[in-house]
């Protein structure tokens, strides 16, 4: 976690410098004001001031007083100028680690942790650099100069402030010890009472009708009454904080007072051999000293109760700091090469027997080999889990082959730049995904706008729709592309993969969002308009690929048939059960 | 008042009544438990006098200090002992009475908390179905947790702190002016100069801290889109760009976000300098009071006043906080009462007739519907079903075929018209009872967290281990249920995912085990792969024999064998009749279903 400080500015580690000088002086300062409060205590005592002297040594305190304002001020801008400076440079080079990973990477960490990893634990580190680092260098000075200040004074004092200091320190130290666990409970049954209540909605036509409705309560009251009976617990332990520390605090001013009572009593006339002003005068410098020793002392408490918070909230700061660091530390596993080979053909993808499995487990396809030339179209089939996407995927690169090679345009995909292999490559995807902006930025996403082109991936789509949109293309896309309908969605997916000039289009189970009309207008226009381009489809609908120039069909990984529909509906069994439960044999 | 707190009222004239009114709701909810808070309350302000009347006992304390300098015998140690004494016992009895009154409000707060939650879980599920249509999932959440912890939070320490910080302030000021007006005046002067800094500070800042918080949230959005959307983003190469937008939110965000903290932490600074400048200026005051006529200011009473002085500034403080927590609750309690008070499915314990065997001949009379009253979308259909008839749903995506699941289970009434069930009204008879006739599929596969079995029986009771053998061998599960090591009571949860087809397969074995005589079905397919899906049509096939069942219907199997086919679009019946009546219609359907075999 350590690693993650270097993501703070040189020039910043200068202006902390600077803080740590202004803290020392914030320090210094705070401590030379009881010294004051002990000269103005004298003076009251023995009666012998007059007023200039009580407003230089207030005028004096004054002055500390604004000069560790000032100080603290200036600590203050600075550590937020270096704290939120360090959040923008770890946000700014977790966000370009994560969008440069691999789906591997991706994968081992999941999208909604990367999330929180680059939002909330950044936040987490910057409150703590703002606010916990100049605790945790103002609290030990302090501590220690105070200290050093106090045992000098009198024994006894120093006692009573270690005792009471220790006994907050341990109460202080009880509680958390006792409530943390309880809280981490407490986010959990949080969780679960959120999952009664998203599950009782979620599935509230379920719960009607098998009229559930009281089964569903009593599973929520279950949870209800744990975390109120958890809540109670910590209340009520917390609760003891407020009470135990101002009796702590009100006890030691009074072991104080108690202290100096009897030191005062103890100072006899007989020592000073009968000079009763230097005897008066030796009483009220010691009334001085208690005064301005309760001030110390609270001093002193405060920075332990500093220190404790510092080391309450660390463990989870470290924990945050980790899983960056975590992210940040992990390789990419794929990386293209620095330019692409010069090549004869376009459009031409070869698998020659390759296989693939998630970090050496099962192989999920294995010996695949076939041959797609320019303007084809091929389609593959299989069940669920039967490796159709795992193929789609390998072509882009997004994971890379265990065994075997992809060849484009003759060469080995790996000898490419990943940024050319992309560009030659389209994509439409399983569950169309959406990009806040306009429409008209969704469909070119990633190139300029052509009107032409535009127009044609438009009308080939069947996304027409958008012009009767109040905005036409101009129309915004809501975040997740909530304000369009599934169908809709996919329409427009499909249009931004056929806008982008690429050699090959990927359609990855794509028309099954879409009703037969639409799906058999697509690929009418796919079939006019596009016949340089290279197209792989993954389909379930038999309706939607059974004119394909090949179909591949593919049965736990491996490849069980190729050729064309009337082909494979003689030589292909896999293929043959799947066109029956769909298609009365007539229709074949 | 002082006029700090003015502001946050100024801007909402509107809001202001409708958040006293929600609070009114708030405390009236809160009236069975009028007497702990009442002793709290009690508690409250006795814990408060003995915090006021410490100073003065601290003072009188010092005093008998100072009286030993100048007196030969030193300290009269009988008198300071005596009032040692005094205040160990006020500090304690504060101290105890202080914990008291947190104890009983803890305890009234949990309370209203859990009957909050109880009492909106209920409500769930008393609403109708409209009201989930039009509201988010994520805002009836946010209310069960976020909105509830808010109210109980203010709960707990809101209505003891502002009596606490009033009875407080009142007795500190009270207390000073009797000790002596002039330290009275500077000391409270000194608090306003700095309550007036803070103040302009605070105001100051929420501008960046708002900015702030628009930052974030805009950052938290482009963030999910880009990782969610990662795959696209790879595929058109729009890593750049990606990186280019997301710079610029992050530099908004790094500007608002040094000055928001920057003026955060001006606030400490500024109230330690409030507080050393009060403690200065009482002494100076006080020394020279003292030395122009020592008889009226001890030494003691100075003291005094550096306590008094944080102490007026704390009620200061926490009425401050109390007020802006008070209106967060209002905020947070309109919701709750939003809920709370919707209106709620009408009682229907009145009806009496009940439907127990039934046949199962569906009748729909002129049914007229719309989910909105003024857009009518099913106009008027008529239909007569006879019992053990497949009935299919068809239409393109969006045509609304939930909308017959709807009516039928009586999720939404009917606007007009009449839906019957063996010739009664399913008006007539409870909801309940519509239910009870109906097994019910739906594409959304819903399972709890829970064990298999408990996701099986579901609400029946009674059922054996040979049923859920029986059953699930129908559906194709038996095999992997046994397989897993505990079998029915293995956890359904992150640890065991089932894949959508086992999901389906469940569901429908549920619906099995309920073996009602009517049968709602969405057949959905295109998640499952061909195989499994041969084992759940086998299942399907078994549950809709001799059951009248509708099936919104995605396979052409089920559509060319169904007795009537229903034929939507845009949320009303267009077509109806067999396969080969629609087809020679040369309508909607024809058009449907040919357009997959068109090259």
């Amino acid at each position: 976690m350590l690693h993650l400080f270097k993501y703070i500015k040189k020039s910043d580690w200068l202006l902390i410098i600077v803080a740590v000088f202004f803290i020392v002086l914030q320090v210094y300062l705070e401590l030379k004001m009881p010294d004051y409060t002990r000269e103005l205590s004298i003076i009251v005592e023995t009666e012998t001031a007059s007023m200039p002297i009580v407003l230089k040594n207030g005028g004096l305190m004054l002055l500390c007083a604004v000069a560790s304002m000032l100080s603290s001020i200036i600590c203050a801008i600075i550590i937020a100028r270096v704290a939120s400076g360090f959040a923008f440079n770890i946000r700014q080079a977790l966000f370009k680690k994560i969008t440069g990973f691999s789906h591997n990477e991706i994968n081992i960490f999941s999208v909604p942790s990367l999330i929180t990893r680059t939002t909330n634990d950044v936040l987490q580190m910057q409150m703590f650099i703002a606010i916990g680092m100049q605790m945790l260098i103002k609290a030990p000075i302090m501590a220690v100069w105070a200290i050093i200040k106090i045992s000098s004074t009198n024994v006894s004092w120093t006692l009573a402030v270690i005792i009471s200091v220790a006994v907050i320190v341990v109460c202080v130290g009880l509680l958390i010890s006792i409530t943390l666990p309880k809280f981490k409970q407490i986010q959990k049954l949080t969780d679960q009472l959120n999952s009664a209540t998203r599950e009782n909605i979620s599935g509230v036509r379920v719960v009607r009708a098998f009229n559930a409705e009281e089964y569903q309560e009593k599973k929520f009251e279950q949870v209800n009454s744990k975390i109120t009976k958890t809540r109670l617990f910590t209340s009520k332990a917390m609760g003891l904080l407020s009470p135990v520390m101002t009796l702590c605090l009100n006890g030691l001013t009074l072991a104080i007072y108690w202290v100096g009572a009897i030191l005062i009593n103890n100072i006899k006339l007989s020592s000073y051999a009968g000079d009763v002003y230097a005897f008066s005068l030796a009483k009220a410098n010691l009334i001085g000293d208690m005064a301005a020793f309760t001030q110390y002392s609270m001093q002193v408490v405060m920075a332990f109760m500093m220190l404790i918070m510092v080391f309450v909230i660390l463990p989870r700061i470290i924990v945050s700091g980790n899983r960056i660091y975590d992210v940040i530390k992990t390789k990419n596993s794929i990386i293209g090469a620095a330019s692409s080979p010069k090549t004869q053909t376009s459009g031409q993808i070869e698998f020659k027997n390759v296989g693939f499995s998630y970090s050496g487990g099962n192989e999920i396809i294995s010996n695949i080999s076939f041959k797609i030339n320019k303007g084809e179209t091929v389609a593959i089939i299989g069940a669920t889990g039967s490796g159709k996407s795992t193929i789609i995927n390998l072509i882009p690169r997004f994971y890379d082959v265990t065994s075997g090679q992809i060849l484009f345009n003759g060469k080995d995909i790996k000898e490419y730049n990943l940024h050319d292999l992309r560009n030659k490559i389209s994509l439409v995807p399983q569950t169309a995904k959406l990009f806040k902006g306009s429409v008209k930025q969704n469909i070119i996403y990633g190139s300029a706008y052509d009107e032409a082109r535009f127009k044609k991936a438009v009308k080939i789509s069947q996304s027409n729709f958008i012009n009767k949109l109040k905005n036409g293309a101009e129309s915004m896309v809501a975040q997740g592309g909530t304000n369009f309908s599934g169908g809709q969605k996919q329409r427009l997916c499909i249009a931004r993969a056929i806008y982008k000039p690429a050699e090959i289009i990927i359609f990855d189970d794509s028309f099954s969002a879409l009703d037969y009309k639409t799906d058999m207008l697509v690929r009418k226009g796919i079939n006019e308009y596009l016949d340089d381009t290279t197209i792989i489809i993954v389909a379930q609908r038999i309706g939607t690929i059974m004119h394909a120039d090949k179909i591949i069909v593919l049965d736990e990984g491996k490849i069980v048939g190729m050729g064309t529909h009337d082909e494979l509906l003689n030589t292909c069994k896999v293929y043959k059960e799947i066109a029956l439960s769909q298609l009365k044999e007539e229709e074949l | 008042m002082p006029p700090i707190f003015g502001g946050g009222h100024r801007r909402g004239g509107g809001t202001e009544k409708t958040d006293i009114n929600s609070i009114k709701k708030l405390l009236k909810y809160c009236k069975a438990f009028v007497i702990p808070i009442v002793i709290a309350l009690v508690f409250s302000v006795v814990s408060a006098i003995t915090t006021i009347i410490g100073p003065n006992k601290i003072s009188s304390l010092i005093d008998i200090i100072s009286a030993g300098v100048y007196s030969l015998k030193g300290i009269n140690m009988a008198d300071f002992i005596r009032v040692c004494v005094q205040l160990i016992v006020l500090y304690s009895i504060g101290a105890v009475i202080g914990y008291l009154e947190q104890i009983i409000m803890a305890e009234v707060t949990q309370r209203v908390a859990r009957k909050l939650r109880t009492d909106i879980d209920v409500k769930i599920n008393c609403l109708p179905l409209k009201f989930f249509d039009g509201t988010t999932r994520g805002d009836v959440l946010s209310v069960v947790t976020n909105d509830i912890d808010v109210i109980s939070q203010a709960l707990d320490n809101t209505i003891t702190e502002l009596v606490n910080s009033v009875v407080l302030f009142e007795g500190v000021v009270i207390m000073m002016f009797v000790v002596n007006y002039i330290l009275a005046l500077v000391t409270i002067a000194c608090s306003i100069f700095g309550f007036l800094l803070t103040f302009l500070i605070l105001k100051k800042s929420q501008k960046y801290f708002n900015l702030r918080q628009q930052n974030l949230g805009e950052m938290n959005g482009y963030i999910e889109e880009i990782y969610t959307n990662h795959n696209i983003v790879k595929a058109f190469n729009g890593e750049g760009d990606a990186n280019q937008n997301f710079k610029q939110i992050n530099k908004k965000l790094y500007t608002n976000n040094w000055k928001s903290q920057a003026f955060s932490g001006l606030m400490s600074p500024l109230m330690g300098f409030t507080g050393n400048l009060s403690y200065v200026m009482i002494f100076v005051v006080g020394v020279s009071l003292a030395l122009n006529n020592s008889a009226i200011i001890s030494f003691g009473v100075i003291i005094s006043f550096t306590m008094y002085a944080r102490l007026f500034s704390q009620p200061l403080n926490s009425i401050a906080q109390s007020l802006s927590s008070v209106q967060q609750a209002s905020a947070a309690s309109k919701r709750v009462f939003n809920i709370l008070e919707s209106q709620q499915l009408p009682d229907e314990s009145n009806k009496t007739k009940k439907l127990t065997r039934v046949k199962g001949d569906v009748e729909f009379r002129h049914v007229k519907f719309g989910y909105d009253k003024n857009k009518t979308i099913i106009k008027d259909f008529s239909a007569k079903l006879k019992h053990g008839w497949k009935v299919a749903i068809v239409g393109p995506t969006g045509a609304g075929k939930t909308t017959m699941v709807n009516l039928l289970m009586r999720f939404y009434e009917i606007d007009q018209g009449d839906i019957l069930i063996d010739g009664v009204s399913i008006k007539d008879i409870t909801r309940e009872n519509v239910h009870d006739l109906f097994d019910m599929i739906l594409q959304d596969t819903w399972l709890f967290n829970g064990t298999i079995r408990e996701n099986l029986v579901y609400n029946k009771q009674n059922v054996t281990d040979k049923q859920l053998d029986k059953v699930t061998k129908a559906v194709g599960l038996k095999h992997f249920i046994k397989s897993l090591k505990n079998g029915y009571d293995t956890m359904l949860d992150e640890s065991l995912s089932l894949s959508d087809g086992q999901k389906q397969q469940m569901t429908i074995a549920r619906a099995m085990i309920k073996d009602s005589p009517l049968l709602i079905l969405d057949e959905a397919t295109s998640s499952v792969d061909t195989r499994t899906e041969q084992v759940i049509q086998n299942a399907m096939d078994k549950l809709t024999k001799n059951r009248t069942s509708f099936v919104i219907a995605h396979r052409l199997s089920t559509i060319r064998n169904a007795d009537i086919i229903l034929v939507m679009k845009d949320g009303d019946i267009i077509e109806q009749g067999n396969h080969a009546e629609l087809l020679a219609k040369n309508g909607f359907y024809s058009e449907l279903y040919n357009s997959q075999f068109q090259e």
